[in-house]
C-alpha cells in the first residue's frame, strides 16, 4: 500500500496556527542548547575535530560489511546474541520471538529513535507486552501520546505549565510543583517499573567492531537501568552506528555530547559487551542480551553515491537547534521520526522520495545545518540533491514546475526578460496578488512594486 | 580597473536604487563601470528550487555575457555566492564564480577601502546578514567595518546571522513558516531607524512582511547607504 506522501506545509500551518506556544517553546529550547554547544566548542580545533570525526566515520561505512562482521563475532564470544535485521518487520519478530521465549510480560525502555523509526511501542502493545519508556521526556510524550519532537528532547514543544497540568491530571501533584518535583514523581513510577520489568529495551550511540562493544550515552541514569536490571535486554542499532576501533569511541562520546547538549560528555555513558559474568569482574547485568542490527533502509542508502554521506550522523540534533525553520514548529509538522535538515536528508532515503518529496523543501537552505555538524555532513548540499531529483521525478507542484520552466526561457532571452519586467510592472496590483506563487507571497506580506524605471532603463537613459 | 556589474534580477526591477549606488560608488573610486545589457538573472531561484536545467542553462548565458569582464561585482551577497559557489558544478572549466564579488567584499578585499566618508554619522542601524554572504562567501566583517567607518552605529541584533524566511521559492512553498521566520527577525530588533542588508530578497522579504504588520522601519540596501556614506547624501 503506498502511503500518502508527507505534508509539510500543511502540519506547520496548522502548527503555527493552532499551537503558538509550541514555537515558543522549541525556540527557547533549541537556542539554549545551542548557545550551550557554541561555548562547549569556545577554545576547542573545532575544524580539525570535525574533520577527524567525518574521516572515522566515512571509513567506517566504506568498509561496514568487514565491521559489522567483526562486531557479530565479538558480541557472540561473550554470550550475546546477534540478530540481522532488514526491515522494521524483522525487527518486531525478533522482539516477538526473544519475548515469547523469556515469557515477557512487561518492558522498561530506553530512550531510542530507532525504535520510533520502526514503530515498536504500538507492536509491543499489540502482542500484549506493557512498555514503560523510561527517559524522564520520553515518558511525557508517551503519557500525551505524542511522537518526541526532537531527536535528544523529545518533549522540547511543551512548556513548564503543560507538564504540570499533566502531571497534577494523572498524579495529583500540586499545581505548582517544581521541576524537581515532578521529576521525583516520575522517578518513583520508574522505580518500580525498572525492578519488575522483565525486558528493557534500549538503542546504541555507537557499536564498537574491535571489541563487540554497545555504547550508550545519556543524562538521567534510566538506560543505565534499563539495560541492567531486568533479566533481558536487547539493544537495536542501526548498521550506520559502527566505531571500527575503541580508541575511536572516548572522542566520539565528546563530539557527541558538546553538540547535543553542550556538556563534555553525557553524565552516564553505558558500555555493553556481555550478560552479567560474561565479562571478568563484572558479575552484574542481565542473564541475556539481545543486539538487533537494523537496516530499514539503510543499505540502500549507503549505495547511494550522492546521498550516502547523511549515513555519519551521530544523531546529536545540532542541525536541528540551529535551523531557523525547525524553530518554528518543532519536529512534528515533518511528519516523520527525523525532523529538520537531518530530516530532510535521512528520511528520502529511508522511505523513498515518493513520499518524503517535500521534506528536502522544508529548508530556506541558509546553511546553518552544514556549519555545526560534527561529522561535517554536506547537509545544505543534501537536501539540494534530494530537491533535484523530486523535479526530475515531477513530484514537486506543477505550478513551480510551469513557474521555473517560463523563467528558464525567458533568462536566456534577455529581450523577453526585459519585456516581462516591464508587463510585470505594469499590471495593476489587485491581480498581481492573485498570480499563482504571488498569492502565496501576499500570505503575509506585502506584494513589492516593480520600481517606474528598471535599472537597465536608467543606465540606458546614461548616469552622472 | 574595469568592473562589470551584475545587478540582480529582484534589484533591477525592485531596488534600482542598489544598483545606481553601486555604480556611483565604484565610480568614486576611479573603476571604470559597465553594465552588460544581455545580463537576466543569476539563475539561483531555479538551482535552489532544484530545477537544474534551468539554472544551467541561466548560467551558460551569464557566463556568456560576462565573458570579458575582468570583475564581476554584485550588490547581492547570495547572487554573488551562486555564481562563485555553484557555477563551477553546473558549468566545469566556467570562470565566472572566480571573477564574481559582492560589493562590501569587492571594495574591501580588492581595493583595499577601509573608510569610504563620514556621510552615515549618527545613524542607528541594524545589519541583517545574508545566509550565502555569510556562510558561503564568509562575508561577514566588510559590510560592518565600512558601515561603522562611515560613522554608523550598528546596534547589537541576536538574530542578525539568522535566516529571514526568504530562501527563493521557499517563502512561497512554504509561506507559513516563512513569515514565521520573518516575525522573529523582527520581533528581535532592537531600536534603529533603518536595517541594512546586501540582500534584495531578504529586504523584500523582511520590509513586506514589516509593511503587513504596520511596523514603520526603513530597510535599505547596503549599497545606498555606502553611497550615501561617501557622498554625504541622505
Amino acid at each position: 500500500m503506498e502511503l500518502p506522501s508527507l505534508d509539510y506545509r500543511a502540519r506547520s500551518r496548522r502548527s503555527l496556527k493552532e499551537t503558538p506556544a509550541v514555537r515558543e517553546s522549541v525556540t527557547a529550547a533549541t537556542r539554549s542548547f545551542d548557545d550551550r554547544r557554541r561555548a562547549a566548542f569556545a577554545g576547542l580545533d573545532t575544524d580539525g575535530l570535525r574533520e577527524w570525526a567525518e574521516a572515522v566515520k566515512s571509513h567506517a561505512l566504506t568498509g561496514l560489511h568487514d565491521h559489522l562482521e567483526l562486531a557479530e563475532a565479538r558480541l557472540e564470544e561473550r554470550g550475546v546474541r546477534v540478530h540481522w535485521a532488514e526491515t522494521a518487520e524483522d525487527v518486531h519478530a525478533v522482539v516477538a520471538a526473544v519475548a515469547e521465549e523469556e515469557g515477557v510480560r512487561s518492558a522498561v525502555k530506553a530512550k531510542t529513535m530507532l525504535s520510533e523509526e520502526v514503530e515498536l511501542n504500538p507492536f509491543l502493545e499489540r502482542i500484549g507486552i506493557e512498555v514503560l519508556e523510561t527517559d524522564l521526556g520520553e515518558y511525557i510524550i508517551q503519557l500525551l501520546d505524542e511522537p518526541p519532537s526532537h531527536i535528544v528532547g523529545p518533549a522540547i514543544h511543551r512548556g513548564i505549565e503543560e507538564m504540570r497540568a499533566l502531571f497534577h491530571d494523572r498524579f495529583g501533584t500540586p499545581p505548582d510543583a517544581t521541576p524537581e518535583e515532578l521529576a521525583a514523581r516520575a522517578r518513583s513510577v520508574l522505580r518500580d517499573a525498572f525492578l519488575s520489568a522483565d525486558l528493557g529495551i534500549s538503542g546504541g550511540n555507537f557499536l564498537v567492531a574491535e571489541t563487540g562493544s554497545v555504547a550508550l550515552i545519556e543524562n538521567e541514569g534510566n538506560i543505565r537501568m534499563s539495560t541492567s536490571l531486568p533479566r533481558v535486554h536487547i539493544a537495536l542499532v542501526g548498521i550506520e552506528k559502527v566505531l571500527p576501533h575503541w580508541s575511536d569511541l572516548a572522542a566520539f562520546l565528546q563530539l557527541t555530547a558538546k553538540s547535543a547538549t553542550g556538556q563534555p560528555v553525557g553524565t552516564f555513558v553505558s558500555v555493553i559487551q556481555g550478560p552479567g559474568g560474561s565479562v571478568a569482574d563484572e558479575p552484574d547485568g542481565p542473564e541475556v542480551v539481545h543486539v538487533v542490527l537494523v537496516d530499514n533502509g539503510r543499505t540502500r542508502l549507503l549505495a547511494d553515491p550522492e546521498a550516502w554521506e547523511a549515513l555519519r550522523c551521530v544523531r546529536c540534533g545540532a542541525c536541528l537547534n540551529i535551523c531557523p525553520v525547525y524553530r518554528q514548529t518543532g519536529g512534528h509538522a515533518y511528519g516523520h521520526v527525523y525532523p529538520g535538515p537531518l530530516g530532510g536528508i535521512v528520511t528520502p532515503g529511508l522511505i523513498g522520495l515518493g513520499r518524503a518529496s517535500p521534506i528536502p523543501f522544508a529548508s530556506s537552505l541558509c546553511g546553518a545545518c552544514g556549519d555545526v555538524c560534527p561529522v561535517r555532513i554536506p547537509i545544505p548540499a543534501l537536501l539540494h540533491t534530494w530537491r533535484g531529483r523530486a523535479v526530475d521525478a515531477a513530484l514537486t507542484s506543477r505550478t513551480t514546475r510551469a513557474a521555473m520552466t517560463a523563467w528558464g526561457y525567458a533568462g536566456t532571452r534577455p529581450r523577453l526578460f526585459a519585456g516581462a519586467q516591464r508587463v510585470i510592472g505594469l499590471l495593476p496590483r489587485g491581480l498581481v496578488r492573485r498570480l499563482p506563487l504571488l498569492r502565496e507571497w501576499d500570505l503575509g506580506r506585502e506584494v513589492p512594486r516593480p520600481a517606474e524605471r528598471t535599472f537597465r532603463e536608467i543606465w540606458k537613459g546614461g548616469i552622472e | 580597473m574595469k568592473v562589470s556589474l551584475l545587478a540582480t534580477c529582484l534589484v533591477d526591477s525592485f531596488l534600482p536604487p542598489a544598483a545606481l549606488a553601486t555604480v556611483r560608488l565604484l565610480r568614486s573610486f576611479g573603476v571604470e563601470v559597465d553594465f552588460p545589457e544581455g545580463q537576466t538573472c543569476c539563475g539561483q531561484p531555479a538551482w535552489n528550487a532544484g530545477h537544474l536545467a534551468e539554472a544551467r542553462s541561466m548560467a551558460e548565458h551569464t557566463e556568456a555575457v560576462f565573458a570579458d569582464a575582468e570583475f564581476i561585482v554584485l550588490p547581492s551577497g547570495s547572487c554573488a555566492a551562486m555564481l562563485r559557489c555553484h557555477y563551477g558544478e553546473l558549468l566545469p572549466g566556467g570562470s565566472a564564480g572566480g571573477r564574481a564579488y559582492e560589493l562590501a567584499e569587492f571594495l574591501v578585499e580588492v581595493l583595499d577601502v577601509a573608510e569610504i566618508g563620514p556621510g552615515l554619522t549618527g545613524r542607528r542601524l541594524a545589519y541583517h546578514h545574508g545566509c550565502h554572504a555569510l556562510r558561503e562567501l564568509g562575508v561577514r566583517d566588510a559590510p560592518l567595518g565600512l558601515l561603522r567607518a562611515a560613522g554608523a552605529e550598528v546596534v547589537e541584533w541576536e538574530m542578525d546571522e539568522e535566516c529571514c524566511g526568504f530562501g527563493g521559492l521557499f517563502s512561497v512553498k512554504n509561506p507559513e513558516v516563512s513569515v514565521a521566520m520573518a516575525d522573529r527577525k523582527l520581533d528581535t530588533l532592537p531600536e534603529v531607524e533603518a536595517v541594512a542588508s546586501a540582500d534584495g530578497g531578504c529586504l523584500l522579504q523582511l520590509e513586506g512582511r514589516a509593511r503587513r504588520r504596520g511596523i514603520d522601519i526603513a530597510f535599505r540596501s547596503l549599497a545606498e547607504l555606502l553611497w550615501e556614506a561617501r557622498s554625504g547624501a541622505s
